[in-house]
């Protein structure tokens, strides 16, 4: 699939900024309750208000005449909720809780629970340590003990919910040791740590921008910010002190990337001078990048496409849209969760996966929910929603060796140079660059083989204690077991014509094991499973 | 084989969804994936066989020998093996493969000064340092690349073959994305069946395969309420390929009893003898990259003990490799390259912890090159009297891959697409005295 030339190219630069209040809003009615539901993923009502962002991305879409899918059913966005905000599957008593709220409080009451958990906590830190490239060795080597610092240091941030401002002050203006700085690390996990480098990295991490998409003076004034970045090792094994280099204590002066000047007084920190710059309610770039990354995190797909490359010519699909965003994110006082919020709160998010539309542009404007396949991490962890182990990771290089205690889950882990055969397989990014496609969550020949066919996942069937209490259930009572294991892998209650389908399954009648693990596999393998949908 | 020149420039975005679609072993729009590479050379070699010495060894205790050098550099191993070449000798635990020197030509002066596993890999398999921010490919993607993917070859089985377990200390494709992820087979060939992961299951019949394979297209409700997803396309056409192996003819390939008995026991019916007579399979199957990844070589501690426990098995496993690839007539069409990513400090760490043990050396350490193009008989380059030092002509790992390209008609002058798009050369100038010209 080539990414799509968007023909609003021409009105939605994104340096144009759109005058929400003077768009008018239309074609609500489409947004209503609809019939022709497909079922078991979707309803014909919805519990959830209208919203803002319903209203902006509903004009894109009536502009096209494009059709918006149905609302998801309460199943699917139990799963989708579970799966997007914590990297997690919903546990199975989830669904019978969750039915005990009062319909109208369910969906946010469930978003607000789900943003306080641990499991969200881990999830999102695993994102931005994909960015922020967190790796013990090869080729940036932060060594274990950076990347333990720096990886708790982003747990804690992204825990306390700290202001994005702030946490991109830290990253950009600390110094000292790698250990007990822990943000200084953001200069140390910089291949070649040198001025280019870093503002390589500051550029694409915090301003969502491509270094080669600025002119070259401006590639030359940001590496000049950075280009008293100095470190030096100590004696302690492996520690590092991030510095500013005092051998070059006289003013300077800077130019940022929208051309404006500032000198900086000797013996001050140049890095400071660009994060005041940066960090502002008027800057174009900073607020946009956060808030066009959450939009892509959650929907599959920026505002701006790729979200790490915001430049002139690479059109927004919704100008309007991504205004009110970053006035939200900024009047919020940085505040991601009420990004998070806002996104998830909308009937745009909460769509049904089935496009009713099929206008070439239908999934660039948001009109259903993007399927994608789950990350690697997740999918591992997804895994073991039959029973048994997870992995017992471990780095037997560099000094001191890391072993990951067996009860930590896949999306846990800290350190992308852990060798692991399966995330490699499905799509782990080398943490190299930082950039957003790094990760490839596309199917692939190799994943089929595995999925299909492999002892490891044939192992994981065979001895799974959960289906082996399905199939005693399975004796007594056929149908109560396929429910049970829908329930289990899937999250919902199988259709009638499923149930018939499995039912008729040689042996499952009866309850032979083969059976129950031939259609555990089918589950495992099909796209309801490995997709988040 | 040829390649057509293409200006179309692709995102690595594209580049990851083709791979999606394209995959293993099938070709997909071809001149799509072009690259803009000078015009490529007649190709001696089809294929190559990478013997890899994971973890480093010793080279003053296999080929470069150093008899007089006393107790302390060689301990035990103080006879050495004249080889069938006259002139050539190695150390006497090595007696099989002294009798095929004439086919291989010995590198005595490997050298990159690099004590880490992971770069001193990286260096040897990539032929660059690292830095710069760019993670280039290693050989075996490049070649696979060239000759399988974009090539000639069309086989089911993927065109890049590790046996059996992959690295994982960097990332083998590197730029090119994960389509040049070598297929690492696990299991064990020396067992029966020999478990190729995804490929052979245990216990699995191929009717129950065939009744529970129609059994997930009944239940896949999401996937039948949408149409016309490229992704649910991509991934519907990825496991009907991943069927096409694990149904097909091709899984006959990893049958290792189709080999008559004698000869698998001459290989060594251990994991690397059985590996290596599997890649023997799939060179004449066309295959044209195969790595056996041989571990065990990091041998810090009690290293005479271990040595002496895994040369005769390399030993046997090598030189019956050899012998049989060229009585097949396939020696001159397969390059076979064997190395560890450097040496062993010649200077024995007698005391405790290491009880007779030798550290990571890169100033200089030893390989060898066969087959496809490459003369055998011959020794590049020389080490000093304690093997510390190369004295003449050093050979860097850019040398060798780059008249590994050269044979396998792959243009190393010539130039490929980075992640970002942009041309960047397959290989850098060398620092001495190139490549190996001598021998090709």
């Amino acid at each position: 699939m080539n990414p799509q030339k968007n023909p609003l190219g021409d009105l939605s630069l994104l340096i144009r900024l759109c005058v929400t209040c003077l768009l008018v809003p239309t074609g609500l009615s489409t947004l209503e309750a609809r019939p022709e539901t497909v079922e078991p993923y979707e309803q014909s009502w919805t519990p959830t208000p209208v919203s803002e962002i319903d209203r902006l991305v509903g004009e894109e879409q009536d502009r096209h005449g494009i059709e918006r899918a149905n609302p998801c059913s309460e199943e699917v966005f139990l799963r989708r909720a579970y799966l997007d905000i914590t990297g997690t599957l919903p546990p199975v008593q989830a669904y019978w809780k969750y039915r005990k709220v009062p319909v109208k409080q369910r969906r946010a009451g469930l978003i607000d629970a789900l943003l306080e958990t641990e499991a969200y906590a881990d999830y999102w830190t695993l994102k931005w340590s994909d960015l922020l490239r967190i790796k013990a060795e090869f080729p940036i080597n932060l060594w274990p003990n950076g990347v333990q610092a720096y990886h708790r240091w982003i747990k804690e941030s992204v825990r306390s919910n700290k202001p994005f401002d702030e946490f991109a002050r830290e990253l950009l203006t600390s110094s000292g040791s790698n250990f007990r700085v822990p943000p200084v690390n953001f200069y140390r996990a910089i291949e070649g740590q040198k001025p280019e480098t870093i503002a390589t990295a500051v550029s694409l991490t915090l301003m969502g921008v491509r270094y080669n998409s600025w002119t070259e003076k401006q590639q030359a004034d940001l590496a000049h910010i950075f280009s008293r970045v100095a470190f030096k090792k100590t004696d302690e094994w492996k520690e590092e002190i991030v510095y500013l280099d005092p051998e070059q204590y006289e003013s300077i002066e800077l130019t940022f990337p929208d051309g404006e000047s500032l000198v900086v007084p000797a013996g001050a920190d140049p890095r400071r001078a660009f994060a005041d710059w940066l960090i502002h309610p008027d800057n174009p770039w900073f607020a946009r990048n956060a808030v066009n990354r959450a939009w892509f995190w959650l929907m599959g797909r920026g505002l701006i496409h790729e979200p790490d490359d915001i430049r002139e010519d690479n059109p927004c699909v919704s100008p309007a849209l991504l205004s009110y965003l970053e006035e939200e994110f900024v009047d919020s006082g940085y505040d991601m969760k009420h990004v998070f919020r806002l996104i998830l709160n909308s009937r745009t998010y909460q769509q049904s996966p089935i496009p009713r539309s099929d206008n070439p542009l239908a999934e660039s404007l948001f009109s259903h929910y993007i399927v994608r396949r789950m990350d690697a991490e997740v999918l591992f962890d997804a895994l073991t929603v039959l029973g048994g182990q997870g992995e017992l990771y471990q780095s037997p290089v560099p000094e001191p060796f890391t072993f990951v205690p067996e009860y930590k889950r896949t999306v846990q882990l800290s350190d992308g140079s852990i060798t692991s055969q399966f995330l490699e397989k499905f799509g782990r990014p080398g943490r190299d660059t930082g950039l957003e496609l790094e990760r490839s969550n596309a199917y692939s020949v190799d994943q089929g083989m595995y999925l299909l066919n492999s002892g490891e996942v044939q192992n994981r069937i065979k001895s799974s204690f959960r289906l082996r209490n399905i199939i005693r259930q399975g004796k007594q009572d056929p149908q109560k077991a396929v429910d049970q294991l829908y329930r289990l892998i899937l999250a919902r209650t199988p259709t009638e014509e499923e149930q018939a389908t499995a039912l008729a399954y040689q042996g499952v009648s009866t309850g032979k094991q083969m059976a129950y693990q031939d259609l555990c596999w089918a589950l495992i393998n099909s796209k309801e499973f490995l997709y988040r949908h | 084989m040829h390649l057509k020149t293409s200006k179309l420039e692709l995102s690595r975005r594209d580049f990851i969804r083709m791979s999606a679609l394209g995959s293993l072993g099938m070709q997909f729009g071809n001149s799509a994936f072009s690259q803009n590479l000078a015009p490529l050379k007649q190709a001696k070699a089809k294929a190559v066989i990478e013997i890899w010495m994971w973890g480093g060894p010793s080279h003053i205790d296999t080929f470069d020998p150093k008899p007089e050098a006393g107790r302390d550099i060689i301990g035990p191993y103080t006879d050495v093996v004249e080889t069938n070449v006259s002139g050539i000798r190695i150390n006497s635990m090595l007696p099989k493969l002294a009798q095929q020197a004439d086919k291989y030509s010995l590198i005595r002066s490997f050298t990159h000064g690099i004590k880490a596993h992971e770069t001193a890999t990286y260096m040897m398999q990539t032929g660059r340092a690292p830095g710069g921010g760019e993670v280039y490919p290693c050989v075996g993607a490049v070649v696979s690349k060239f000759k399988g993917h974009e090539g000639a070859y069309k086989g089911a089985i993927p065109p890049y073959i590790v046996l059996t377990k992959s690295h994982g200390r960097f990332s083998e494709e590197g730029f090119l994305g994960p389509k040049f992820k070598p297929f690492a087979t696990g299991g064990d060939p020396s067992k029966d069946p020999f478990l190729v992961e995804g490929i052979i299951a245990k216990d699995m019949t191929d009717q129950r395969q065939r009744k529970r394979r129609k059994l997930l297209g009944q239940l896949d409700s999401l996937g039948q309420h949408i149409q016309g997803n490229p992704e649910f396309l991509s991934m519907e056409q990825c496991q009907d390929e991943a069927y096409n192996l694990i149904l097909g003819e091709a899984r006959e390939i990893f049958d290792l009893k189709q080999e008559p008995t004698k000869l698998r026991e001459a290989y060594g019916m251990s994991h690397f003898g059985q590996s290596c007579l599997q890649a023997r399979r799939l060179v004449e199957e066309g295959v044209p990259y195969i790595t056996v990844n041989y571990n065990g070589w990091d041998t810090h501690k009690t290293h005479f003990d271990t040595m002496n426990q895994k040369m005769p098995e390399f030993d046997q496993a090598v030189a019956t490799l050899l012998e049989d690839l060229d009585q097949r007539g396939l020696l001159d069409s397969t390059i076979v390259w064997c190395s560890g990513e450097f040496g062993r400090t010649p200077r024995i760490q007698w005391k405790e912890p290491w009880n007779g043990g030798r550290g990571h050396f890169g100033a200089c350490f030893s390989g060898f090159v066969a087959g496809g193009g490459f003369k055998g008989g011959h020794v590049i380059g020389e080490t000093d009297a304690n093997a510390e030092e190369v004295v003449s002509r050093p050979v860097y790992p850019q040398d060798l891959i780059g008249s590994i390209y050269e044979l396998a008609g792959i243009d190393p002058n010539g130039t490929i697409l980075n992640g970002a798009g942009k041309k960047v050369p397959l290989t850098l100038p060398t620092e001495a005295d190139g490549r190996l010209y001598e021998i090709m």
